[in-house]
C-alpha cells in the first residue's frame, strides 16, 4: 500500500514537472534566445545557453523600432480603460443591484445580450464611427470604444447583490445622499471585486490586438502587440533576435505583475468563472 | 446616543422630507438613470449601435469609398449571404475554423481536466508553483506567443526541430506544409489556453463534498470509477461552463493564423475572423459584415447546442 503510494506520486510528481517543462520552456527560451547574437540563434545545433551574451537586440529594439512609444501608447491605453471601466461599471452595477428605477430590467438584459458578440461583429461598424468622429488614430478612438464593457457591469452587479441592502437603508434613512452612499459606503466593500476587474481590463487592453491593429495608422500611435506584429509579419527573412527581444519586452511587465499577485488573478479567475 | 435618538426623530424627519423632496420611489429612479448614464450613453453608442449597424450594413453593398458619400450606398438584401455561399475563400475559413474548434477545444478541456485533476488529488507540495506556471500562458499577449512559437516552430533554429535533430530525425516544416500549419496552431491554442480551464475545474473539483469518494471507496470504487461515476457528473456545470467559453474564444481565431502564417500555406491556417478582417482590408464593408454575423449566429448556435447536450438532465 505504502509502496504503491509513493510510486503514484512519483509518477505524478513526473508528469506534473513534464507539463510545467512544456509550458515554461519556450518562455525561458524566448528570454534566453533574445540575449544571443543573430549568427548563434540560427546556429545548428542550437545552444540553450547563450555562448555570447549580448544585450544588441534590446538596444536595437529601442532605437529602430520606437518601441519606447508603443510601450508608453500601451500604458496610456490601458491606464485610462481600466479607470473608465471602474467607474462607469461600478456606478451601473450598483444602480442594477440595488436601486429600483424605471427600465431596470431591460437595461440589464440587453448589456448582458451583447456578452456573446464577437469583436469582430463591432469592429466595421465601429471603425465607421470613429472615422466620423475623425478619431481615427488617436486615443480617444483607441479607447473610446472599450471604456464601458458588458463583462464588467456583470461582474460588479453580481457582487454587489451580495452586500445587504440593510446597510444602504441605514444610510439612507441618516439622511446621506445617493453619491454619498455609494462613494463612502458601497465602493469600499467591493475591494475584491474592483481588484478583479481591474486585472481583467488592464490585461485584455494590454493584449488587445484587433482594434488598436485598425485604428492606429501611424507609428506613433501603435500600441506594443500592434508594433510587434506587423514588424515580424513585414519581414521575409525575420530577424528573431529583435523580434523575441521585441515578444520578451510584452510578455515580462504581465508576466512579472501575475506571478506577484497570481493569488488575486487565479482567485477572481475561479469566482468570476463560476458565476 | 445617536441611537437613542433616532426613533423619536424618525417619524418626524420622514413628515418633513416626503414635504420638501420628491417622492421617495422618483427619487430613487432618478438616482438610478444617474448612476446608469454614464455608462448607457458610451454603451448605446459604441456598441449596440454598432450590433444594430453591422446586421443593416450587411444587407447593404457599403464599400469603404461610399464612406464620404453615404447617399451611394443600396440595400441590396441578401446578396452579401448568397455570396457567402459562392465564396470559396470564406468556405475554407469555415473549414478550418470549424476543425480548428472541434478538435481544439476536446483536448484544451482533456488537458485542462487533467492538470486539474492531478493537483486536486492531495499533493500539496509545489501546488502554486504548478498553478502559476500552466496559468501563466493565459494571462499574456496572443501577438507575443505567436512570435514565440513561430521561432519555436521554424525548420531550422526551432527548439522543436532541434530536438528531433539531437534524435536523428528531421523535423518537418511545420507552418510551411499545409498539412501541418492548422495542426500546429491547434498545439498552440491548447499549450495556450488548458490553464484557464484548469482554474474553473479546479475550483469545481474542490467544491465536490469529499464524503462522496470516501463512501465510494467503502464500497469498492476504483480511482477510474470515482472519476467517471462522481468526478465527471458533479462536475458537468463547470465543464459545460468550460466548454462554452473555450468555443466562443476558438472560433474567432484570429491572431495566431496572421502572425505565425499569414493564413497561408494555400489557405490552409485561413479562418473565418481572419477572412472578415481581409474582407474589410479590401474595403468591401457590407461583405463583411454578413461573415461576421454568420460567425456570430454560429457562436449562439453552437453554444444553445452544447447547453442543450451537456445542460442539466431534469
Amino acid at each position: 500500500m505504502r509502496r504503491r503510494d509513493l510510486v503514484a506520486r512519483v509518477g505524478l510528481y513526473t508528469v506534473l514537472g513534464a507539463g510545467l517543462l512544456v509550458v515554461v520552456g519556450p518562455f525561458l527560451w524566448a528570454v534566453l534566445s533574445s540575449m544571443k547574437p543573430e549568427a548563434e540563434i540560427r546556429r545548428i545545433p542550437a545552444t540553450w545557453w547563450p555562448e555570447v551574451f549580448t544585450l544588441d537586440n534590446y538596444r536595437e529594439l529601442l532605437s529602430r523600432l520606437d518601441f519606447p512609444q508603443a510601450f508608453a501608447n500601451s500604458a496610456i491605453v490601458a491606464v485610462l480603460t481600466t479607470l473608465g471601466n471602474l467607474a462607469f461599471c461600478s456606478l451601473l452595477g450598483y444602480a442594477l443591484a440595488k436601486l429600483r428605477f424605471p427600465g431596470r430590467r431591460a437595461l440589464f438584459l440587453v448589456v448582458l445580450g451583447t456578452l456573446m458578440v464577437p469583436s469582430m461583429v463591432t469592429f466595421v461598424p465601429q471603425f465607421v464611427l470613429v472615422s466620423n468622429l475623425g478619431l481615427v488614430n488617436s486615443y480617444g478612438g483607441l479607447i473610446l470604444p472599450f471604456l464601458a464593457t458588458p463583462f464588467g457591469v456583470f461582474l460588479m452587479r453580481q457582487y454587489l447583490l451580495s452586500i445587504p441592502d440593510e446597510l444602504i437603508e441605514a444610510a439612507r434613512v441618516d439622511g446621506a445622499g445617493e453619491l454619498r452612499i455609494f462613494a463612502r459606503i458601497v465602493l469600499p466593500l467591493c475591494g475584491p471585486a474592483l481588484a478583479t476587474l481591474t486585472i481583467l481590463t488592464f490585461l485584455a487592453s494590454w493584449n488587445n490586438f484587433l482594434w488598436p491593429l485598425v485604428v492606429a495608422t501611424t507609428e506613433d500611435k501603435y500600441t506594443l502587440p500592434v508594433a510587434l506584429a506587423l514588424y515580424s509579419v513585414g519581414q521575409n527573412r525575420i530577424e528573431y533576435g529583435l523580434v523575441l527581444a521585441g515578444a520578451v519586452a510584452v510578455l515580462l511587465p504581465v508576466v512579472i505583475v501575475f506571478v506577484l499577485l497570481q493569488r488575486h488573478f487565479l482567485r477572481g479567475i475561479a469566482t468570476t468563472g463560476l458565476k | 446616543m445617536a441611537t437613542a435618538t433616532a426613533p423619536a426623530k424618525a417619524p418626524a424627519e420622514a413628515n418633513a422630507t416626503a414635504g420638501a423632496r420628491p417622492p421617495y420611489r422618483l427619487r430613487q429612479g432618478l438616482a438610478g438613470w444617474a448612476f446608469a448614464t454614464p455608462f448607457t450613453v458610451l454603451f448605446l453608442l459604441f456598441m449596440a449601435l454598432p450590433v444594430v449597424a453591422s446586421l443593416v450594413m450587411s444587407l447593404t453593398d457599403l464599400r469603404s469609398t461610399d464612406l464620404r458619400t453615404p447617399l451611394a450606398v443600396e440595400f441590396v438584401g441578401l446578396d452579401n449571404y448568397a455570396r457567402l455561399l459562392d465564396d470559396t475563400q470564406f468556405r475554407r475559413a469555415a473549414l478550418n475554423t470549424a476543425i480548428f474548434v472541434v478538435v481544439g477545444v476536446p483536448l484544451t478541456i482533456a488537458a485542462g481536466l487533467a492538470a486539474a485533476s492531478a493537483l486536486n488529488s492531495g499533493l500539496v507540495k509545489f501546488r502554486t508553483l504548478f498553478r502559476v506556471g500552466f496559468y501563466l500562458p493565459v494571462v499574456t499577449s496572443i501577438v507575443a506567443l505567436a512570435v514565440v512559437w513561430r521561432f519555436l516552430l521554424d525548420p531550422e533554429a526551432g527548439l522543436i526541430n532541434n530536438a528531433l535533430r539531437a534524435v536523428g530525425v528531421t523535423g518537418p516544416n511545420w507552418l510551411g506544409d499545409p498539412n501541418l500549419a492548422l495542426p500546429s496552431i491547434i498545439v498552440m491554442a491548447v499549450w495556450r489556453n488548458f490553464g484557464f480551464l484548469m482554474v474553473i475545474f479546479l475550483a469545481g473539483l474542490q467544491a465536490i463534498p469529499a464524503e462522496l469518494y470516501e463512501s465510494s471507496r467503502l464500497d469498492g470504487a476504483g480511482r477510474w470509477a470515482q472519476f467517471r461515476y462522481i468526478t465527471v457528473p458533479m462536475l458537468r456545470p463547470t465543464l459545460l461552463f468550460g466548454g462554452v467559453v473555450t468555443s466562443i474564444g476558438y472560433l474567432q481565431l484570429f491572431e495566431e493564423p496572421l502572425v505565425m502564417t499569414r493564413g497561408g500555406p494555400l489557405d490552409s491556417t485561413l479562418s473565418v475572423s481572419y477572412h472578415i478582417y481581409n474582407q474589410f482590408g479590401f474595403g468591401n464593408y457590407g461583405y463583411a459584415a454578413a461573415v461576421s454575423y454568420v460567425l456570430f449566429a454560429a457562436i449562439v448556435g453552437l453554444s444553445v447546442l452544447q447547453f442543450r447536450l451537456l445542460g442539466s438532465r431534469d
